[in-house]
């Protein structure tokens, strides 16, 4: 072993799933003490590599090499040992114990807990010192923000004696400051001579912090390059492997009449948490009306309401000047037929049912329309004719209208629920997280699609976490936060910057304030 | 890992033999193999209680009818089994289900003989389906609306019913001038016809109810998959959020699917109490509302493979009576041994082989993967 071999490598790694084959011939050289991003669309394989590495899954064949030293990993044991750790993107953290507790897990060491305890409190305080990582070890885990809970997780395997980290997408849960702050760990991480291996498919973060990119394509490594020798537009072509607009291109919007009316909406969840307070939002005619915040402030619930899926616990929806809150129609049935349409956010948990044929799920919610029903039978060829129909309207792959839903990948699944509801052609459309898990070509067609009917004078929510996205669609941004809308502003005054702020829950007029202080 | 794996083409499609008629061939070849082990263990000759058992079965035209009389049972509850579990139920209750439709049958049948027999039979049937579904009714309102769980309820509701059916005979329904806890005899007006006083074969338990649990199987087949009541069970069977989503209303499928169970499980009571023993006793259903759901789950729910393992079982029935009565060392236990055998491979291990049954096929039709693209 000499210091200039790298910190890892791989040689020609390849995993199969069944018929699927995740990982091709992958090689892979990370130089020790730099940052390096690996980048690619949903299902590129990133994660199947990044499992290989850390021990979740053996390899089919290839060689993995710590440290210059080939090194046999096929638990996640040995990949600890051989000094890798990860950070994932759900925390594997158990809520109740405190962050010392965390930490300790697995590696309590010796049968009194207190005496193990002792030494990793020691360890841990000389650990934050080192890499500038400020957590309190006493702290409830469970009650610690999401950016303290993610250091807990560094921590943990700086702990185990990491040398490589690989963090699995970490700032999809993070406001864009707490994202920043990570960066600024990472940094310091590696002034200290660790290696991090940075897993995204957001080019913003790549290009803010990475040393080198590796860039995968359906199970391929694309290419290698230096950070400094790329920009987003390459990194993003290499992705998809065509050039894409990062920037959806439209008119500016030509609001008409309100639509949808909400006022004063409150909602207490069944243990009487409030989810939304007071809700106020206009959705007019011909207009995008974003929603942002960071995931789980309450917009999943705004759709449910609105979508008649749940009743609000006070407060008025008013549709086309008719009040819809304690009324018959207030259903998911009924609003579908009164023309509302609505994209669920979970397209698995709600939006399709995996085990049914794609033309099943074309019916879905609308399964009583006469245009399914021939008297007391369902009319199949229609069903399948429909689908069809959205399957070559919206591009769908494979062009199979009797695949089940779970056959297909995440965009064309997403394409036919998009398909199904926007089909209808409802004049108001709620959209939950439209392209989560998309890839990009497909976003820029369901951006497009979404646009277009904006433009026939439709009225359009779209609630997203990813900021770009609401900033590329929408033309009104409102940001929840905590169940509540902290602010609304148009897309044309949004900056990152300043809707960051509001998804940390931080109102203009406090910013204001602020500053006149 | 928290991210899905990767998909970039789909896995080929298992077709539907491999699933519904190879899986399940194995899992019955298994189940007969151990049962082999045992009889030789016992002291008898597999072989020869193989062929005593299927002569004992199809052998000869009596045989046939006994079979096709407890296949008919078979169909019935497994029907109800498995349209419970088209909307993710679990109902353990077509015992009881059946017992509580055979008093509706028996009321009928007791206090409605003065009808005429073309009137008399429907409304028999209809009581049996009405009381089936009414006692199905109460596990499946505590399901949808109070969240009790149907198991639980189901099974209690088996034991309430055995009590119920006691305390009628014993206590209500008893015939005045008989000594054991049973209902007078139903006048001939309002017996279901037997199949050997229609057409020319020997005298057997076979009645109209086996054509009647045929054409509900066809409509079985025609709800689930064929109208938007079926689907709208499915889809709560599937996925409740799903549901919610798309304004359909667990509640009230969970309610109409254990009702229709109810129904189903309940004209077990047409077959026992119209069709042959033509007055109410205890216990008719020996057990076929449990063996039913063995039957729903080697049938796959479907009507096609029900009516199968229906068959499978009227013939275990009948056959393994037959063995019983010819071997000298099988007995009536070591018949329900190998039954048990069966509901066991063919039910709670349903698993064990399909994983290696589906990646051979895989091997043998798929030769090279296909590559990603």
């Amino acid at each position: 072993m000499t210091d200039t071999s790298p910190a890892l490598e791989l040689r020609r790694v390849n995993k199969r799933f069944g018929p699927v084959h995740a990982n091709k011939d992958i090689s892979l050289s990370v130089d020790r003490g730099t940052i390096h991003g690996i980048i690619g669309e949903n299902g590129a394989g990133k994660s199947t590599l990044m499992s290989i590495v850390y021990g979740f899954y053996e390899a089919d064949s290839g060689e993995i090499l710590v440290n210059g030293e080939a090194c046999h990993i096929d638990n996640p044991q040995s990949s600890i040992a051989a000094g890798i750790g990860m950070v994932h993107q759900h925390f594997m953290l158990v809520d109740t114990f405190t962050v010392l507790e965390n930490i300790v897990l697995g590696v309590e060491g010796g049968f009194r807990l207190t005496e193990g305890l002792a030494t990793a409190r020691h360890e841990l305080e000389r650990l934050e010192e080192e890499y500038a990582l400020d957590v309190d070890v006493d702290a409830i885990v469970g009650e610690l923000p999401v950016g303290l809970r993610q250091r807990v997780e560094i921590l943990k395997a700086l702990y185990r004696g990491a040398e490589i980290l690989i963090l699995d997408e970490p700032t999809g849960v993070l406001t864009p400051q707490e994202a920043d702050h990570l960066f600024r760990i990472l940094d310091t991480l590696r002034e200290q001579g660790k290696t991090v291996i940075l897993i995204t498919h957001k080019l913003r973060e790549i290009m803010a912090i990475t040393d080198n990119v590796s860039v995968m394509r359906r199970g391929e490594m694309v290419a290698h390059v230096k950070t400094q020798d790329t920009n987003r537009e390459q990194l993003a072509e290499l992705m998809v492997g065509r050039s894409v607009l990062l920037q959806v291109e439209k008119q500016k919007a030509q609001p008409r009449e309100t639509l949808v009316k909400v006022q004063n909406l409150s909602y207490l969840d069944g243990d009487g948490v409030p989810r939304l307070k007071n809700i106020d939002l206009e959705l007019k005619a011909g207009e995008i009306l974003g929603i942002a915040g960071v995931s789980g402030n309450g917009q999943s619930e705004l759709l449910e309401v609105l979508g008649g899926i749940v009743p609000p616990s006070s407060g008025s929806i008013q549709y086309k000047g008719e009040e819809l809150v304690k009324s018959k129609n207030f259903t998911a049935r009924t609003l579908r037929k009164i023309g509302l349409g609505h994209v669920p956010e979970d397209r698995h948990r709600s939006g399709l049912i995996l085990s049914f044929e794609a033309n099943e799920c074309t019916i879905l919610g609308y399964q009583d329309s006469p245009e399914y029903n021939r008297g007391l039978r369902l009319d199949q060829s229609a069903m399948v004719k429909t689908c069809e129909q959205h399957i070559e309207k919206f591009d769908v792959r494979p062009p199979d209208p009797h695949l089940k839903a779970s056959g297909f990948s995440g965009g064309n699944q997403q394409k036919l629920v998009l398909a199904r509801e926007m089909e209808q052609n409802p004049d108001v459309l709620l959209v939950g997280q439209p392209t989560r898990g998309v890839d990009i070509g497909a976003i820029e067609f369901i951006h497009n699609q979404l646009i277009k009917m904006r433009d026939a004078g439709k009225a359009i929510l779209v609630v997203s976490v990813e900021i770009d996205e609401v900033m590329s669609i929408a033309d009104r941004i409102a940001v929840m936060f905590d169940g509540e809308i902290v602010g609304e502003l148009d897309a044309e005054d949004a900056t990152e910057t300043k809707l960051g702020l509001m998804m940390a829950g931080i109102r203009e007029t406090q910013k204001a304030e602020e500053a006149a202080v | 890992m928290a991210e899905k794996k990767p998909k970039f083409g789909t896995p080929p499609k298992i077709p539907g033999w491999v699933n519904y008629a190879l899986v399940p061939l194995m899992n019955l070849l298994a189940a007969l193999l151990i049962s082999g082990v045992v009889i030789i263990i016992v002291g008898d000759n597999p072989i020869e209680a193989l062929q005593v058992l299927v002569y004992g079965a199809f052998g000869y035209p009596e045989a046939i009818g006994y079979t096709l009389y407890y296949t008919t049972n078979f169909i019935f509850t497994g029907l109800a089994v498995a349209i419970a579990f088209h909307c993710g139920l679990f109902n353990i209750g077509a015992e009881g289900q059946a017992a509580i439709g055979g008093v509706g049958v028996a009321l009928v049948c007791l206090y409605f003989d003065w009808m005429p027999t073309w009137l008399v039979i429907p409304l028999a049937m209809l009581a049996a389906a009405i009381f089936g579904a009414a006692w199905a009714y109460i596990p499946g309102y505590l399901q949808a609306k109070r969240g009790s769980h149907i198991v639980i309820t189901t099974i209690m509701f088996n034991f309430i019913a055995a009590s119920v059916m006691t305390y009628l005979l014993v206590e209500v329904l008893i015939d005045p001038n008989g000594q054991s806890p049973e209902s007078r005899s139903f006048i001939e007006s309002t017996w279901l016809p037997f199949f050997h006083s229609v057409i020319d074969m020997p005298r057997t338990p076979l009645n109209l109810s086996f054509i009647y649990a045929l054409v509900l199987s066809g409509g079985f087949y025609f709800l689930i998959w064929h109208t938007r009541w079926g689907y709208e069970i499915r889809v709560v069977g599937q996925n409740e959020t799903a549901a919610g989503y798309a304004g359909i209303s667990p509640a009230k499928n969970i309610i109409l699917a254990m009702m229709i169970s109810g129904a189903l499980a309940g004209f077990v009571g047409v077959n026992e109490i119209q069709g042959v023993q033509h007055r109410l006793i205890l216990d008719f259903t020996g057990g076929y509302g449990f063996v039913g759901i063995a039957v729903a789950l080697m049938g796959r729910n479907h009507p096609i493979g029900i009516f199968l393992a229906a068959l499978l079982f009227g013939a275990l029935y009948q056959g393994g009576s037959e063995l019983a009565f010819e071997m000298k060392n099988i007995n009536k236990e070591m018949v329900i041994v190998i039954q048990g055998l069966i509901i066991l491979f063919s039910g709670a291990l349903e698993h064990m082989f399909r994983p290696k049954i589906e990646a051979a096929y895989r091997r043998i039709a798929f030769p090279k993967p296909a590559e990603a693209r």
